[in-house]
């Protein structure tokens, strides 16, 4: 029965107290909140890192949904917005920027095509600010809609899209730049 | 044209890995324990129409999520570390040290539902100020969580009052009105780096010639090392002024001649050539503590004195501190006597003096330690004192052990107030450790203070292994001083030496004069402690002198007894007022033991980490190497982990 409960009413018990309701909306979506971490974070154990740290907050925030968007819409939210700060918080403490990726050590090594692609992505996404990266992560990334993002992020569609171009603008410096190098 | 978006967006999905499904399990638990948790609440959860439009509410939120949950716990960063090094495996000793009456749940129950009570607030999107498509600026706006004011209106603050906590503790309170002043800073500002250290700069190239006289205090701590591991196991470089070499070195347990007469210590001296110099040679000089038997030791009085602020609630902080002393339980006898005070709001007798065998009673009182609050160290600190001194008596040892992230903020919390208190004290025969738990917080150059002026060690605590090292490894040496107020002089011969400088203890430095004054403070020795000093000497005639000799000063006289310099050392018994000496002569050589050289290498690697002022071209690698090299026994693999740590670090700083 629970199990074709929708998410805003799933969303609903727990806060009035069904454990079962809560553990099952946090069963469904896991793997959202692993997947966008990762992609904003650029590491798994950072990523898993920030899941669990989410997931353990999750009780408390949980009270915080309105019912009046989506339930991922706001999980996306509060997964996309804790990214952002973790990012942040590194920045902080590291002087090597918005780090991605953990693949810094293959580069001088002889790398495959695949690591090729992954080292291009690496480079990529360690140019993006932490906004653009999470503008990313969910329209690239999860494939939503620039309508959908925007509603996520709690910014208008056009933002959205000047974002996206922005991205597309420092991909394009990147290729003329490793043009340049060649 | 978006064919780079497409690139992007297939690489992107190339790149993001299956969750773990162990990681996923451990998360989802986590998530349902303090759910039930939450749901035990008195009160239980509010209303959703009783919420109040607030800005500010989300992004508190999200601060106190990543106040209560951002630091990493211990095992994870564990498992974080093969991904860093690539390639490295790390095996860290966690598991085994575990005690069996500790579950394997990463949070404890108690300290969650107090922190999420305090979360109840609504969680409202964040309106950015309309950022209009064709407004915006060239350079983004930064996202608006970090412009917005910290606005705390009473109505949302769910947390109990500190009033109600104390009252539920049975605390008598002292300063709560201070308390209820100081509260509301905390979830906005506390995330902020807040640590503070206390170091004074590298010691300068010192020109024998002009000042051939060297005093420094002797330092046991060891709060750097664990220090600088948890910054760099957490993905960065510490900041240089984190670094003290002297307590990197007294990290590890060297095994240099035992003692043997009289004296409480052996002192041995040897002169090697300099791994990162050519043209310099390191005057190395170890100190081995005796090893009283333990059965022996006489029994002991302990106060802890417990921080259990709002800002302990982290889970290396309170949680990983009610571990370490159940690890440290299982070593004391019923001789033993042991007494808790807490101090966060108001400071609280948790558990009267009780034998140290009743661990039920004892491990039941531990149980029952919350963090909330703001700190009131000086109360706490008072009235631990009075414990100790009630419960004092003759052939007893009374320590107080200190368990805070340094958060003295309500009270007395002019340092050197309470510096002069803890003076004061020390004379009344009672010594105090500190014991630095958690980091962002961790106020250092406080802690030290404390600990150099209360006869006691700091020891900076992170993960359980490191609390089994301090608290169990060395509980003879951290709780039993067989030399106080330990102070070494050297003095160089300017004929032999042109120029020489100590490698560390900034902190300790002492005026020359200071070395025969018996009232002046310095360093204790525990039993089978080992402390180790290191300088770097250039001799006379060596490409390596850095200063020009000048012309118009009187030529040095030659000296026919060829010594490099002259060790002078001063400690008291403990319970003495007057000191006694010891002196060396320091003689030419190259023999080295495997500790010295180990030695050599960790002064080194904190050097590299200090920014290499004296050190050349000298690299981790190198450090790698010489440690390595020299790792010898290594029975608790401490000298491994420092190897992994230079490894991290190296990668860290490309």
């Amino acid at each position: 029965m629970l199990m074709q409960t929708s998410d805003e009413d799933l969303a609903g018990l727990a806060q009035n107290g069904d454990a079962d309701a809560f553990s099952l909306l946090l069963t469904r979506h896991y793997d959202l909140i692993f997947r966008l971490a990762f992609r904003c974070l650029g590491r798994r154990d950072a990523a898993e890192d920030l899941a669990q740290d989410i997931c353990a907050a999750l009780p408390a925030k949980i009270i915080g949904f309105r019912g009046e968007a989506r339930f991922t819409t706001w999980l996306y939210r509060v997964v996309a917005n804790a990214a952002t700060d973790r990012l942040r918080q590194q920045r902080s403490r590291q002087k090597a920027g918005f780090a991605w990726g953990e693949t810094e050590q293959l580069r001088r090594e002889s790398a495959t095509e695949k690591q090729a692609e992954l080292i291009w992505l690496e480079q990529a996404m360690q140019r993006l600010t932490p906004e653009l990266r999470q503008t990313v992560a969910l329209v690239l990334g999860d494939d939503l809609s620039h309508a959908e993002a925007a509603k996520i992020l709690d910014l208008s569609e056009g933002t959205i899209s000047w974002r996206m171009s922005k991205v597309r603008e420092t991909l394009r410096r990147i290729a003329k730049e490793e043009e340049a190098i060649r | 044209m978006s064919d780079e978006l497409d690139r992007l967006k297939a690489a992107l999905a190339a790149a993001t890995p299956a969750p773990d499904p162990e990681a996923r399990k451990a998360a989802i638990q986590l998530a349902q324990k303090n759910f039930a948790g939450r749901q035990g609440l008195a009160g239980g959860v509010r209303p959703i129409s009783d919420r109040a439009e607030n800005r500010g509410g989300f992004v508190r939120g999200v601060k106190d999520m990543f106040h209560n949950f951002g630091l990493r716990p211990a095992l994870l960063a564990t498992s974080s570390i093969a991904v860093v090094g690539l390639g490295i495996i790390l095996v860290l000793p966690m598991d085994n040290l575990k005690p069996p009456s500790v579950n394997t749940g990463l949070q404890d129950a108690k300290v969650e539902s107090t922190v999420n009570q305090r979360a109840k607030t609504e969680v409202k999107p964040v309106e950015a100020d309309a950022v209009d498509n064709s407004m915006a600026p060239a350079s983004e706006p930064p996202a608006v969580m970090m412009e917005s004011t910290p606005a705390r209106p009473a109505i949302l603050d769910a947390s109990p009052s500190p009033q109600a906590l104390s009252a539920e503790r049975g605390i008598a309170g002292a300063a709560i009105g201070q308390l209820a002043k100081q509260a509301p800073d905390d979830s906005f500002m506390r995330q902020e780096d807040r640590e503070r250290f206390a170091n004074a700069g590298v010691n300068p190239l010192e020109i024998t010639a002009e000042n051939p006289v060297s005093t420094f205090s002797i330092d046991v701590d060891t709060a750097s090392y664990a220090y600088v591991r948890s910054s760099i196991m957490n993905g960065a470089l510490p900041r240089p002024e984190a670094v003290r070499i002297e307590e990197m070195v007294n990290y590890f347990p060297y095994d240099y001649p035992q003692p043997d007469g009289d004296v409480p210590f052996s002192t041995t001296v040897s002169v090697f050539q300099t791994p990162w110099n050519s043209g310099t040679k390191l005057v190395h000089i170890g100190i081995q503590g005796e090893n009283p038997v333990f059965a022996d030791r006489p029994p002991l009085d302990l106060v802890f004195l417990i921080d259990t602020s709002g800002s302990m609630q982290d889970q290396n902080k309170l949680p990983l501190l009610k571990q370490s002393f159940r690890l440290l339980l299982s070593r004391l006898t019923s001789e033993d006597k042991i007494a808790i005070v807490t101090y966060a709001g108001s400071s609280g007798l948790v558990l009267e003096p009780t034998a140290a065998s009743d661990t039920d009673k004892i491990l039941a009182a531990l149980d029952r330690l919350e963090a909330g609050g703001s700190t009131a160290g000086q109360a706490g600190l008072q009235l631990a004192y009075a414990e100790a001194e009630k419960m004092a008596a003759k052939g007893r040892i009374g320590r107080i052990l200190l368990a805070t992230d340094g958060d003295f903020n309500v009270g007395i919390s002019d340092p050197d107030a309470l510096t002069k208190y803890i003076e004061q004290k020390r004379d009344s025969g009672t010594y105090l450790s500190v014991l630095g738990f958690g980091r962002g917080n961790y106020n250092d150059a406080l802690m030290q203070a404390i600990a150099q002026n209360g006869n006691g060690t700091a020891a900076y605590i992170d993960t359980l292994s490191e609390a089994q090292k301090v608290l169990v490894d060395q509980v003879s040496g951290a709780l039993f001083p067989i030399a106080d107020d330990v102070k070494i002089q050297v003095e160089f011969n300017p004929a032999m030496i042109a120029e020489y400088r100590l490698i560390g203890y900034e902190t300790r430095a002492l005026a020359r004069e200071d070395f025969n004054n018996d009232k002046v403070d310095a360093g204790e020795i525990g039993a089978g402690h080992t402390v180790t000093a290191i300088y770097e000497v250039t001799p006379i005639g060596s490409p390596a002198i850095m200063a020009e000799p000048l012309r118009y000063q009187n030529k040095i006289k030659a000296d026919a007894s060829g010594e490099l310099g002259f060790l002078k050392l001063r400690y008291k018994l403990p319970g003495e007022s007057n000191s006694h000496l010891l002196t060396t002569a320091i003689t030419d050589g190259d023999k080295s033991s495997m500790d010295a050289r180990f030695s050599a290498a960790i002064a080194g690697f904190g050097q590299i980490l200090q920014g290499g002022k004296y050190i050349g071209n000298w690299s981790y690698g190198d450090a790698i190497a010489l440690a390595n090299a020299n790792k010898g026994d290594d029975p608790y693999g401490y000298r491994a982990e420092a190897v992994t740590l230079m490894r991290l670090a190296q990668s860290l700083a490309h």
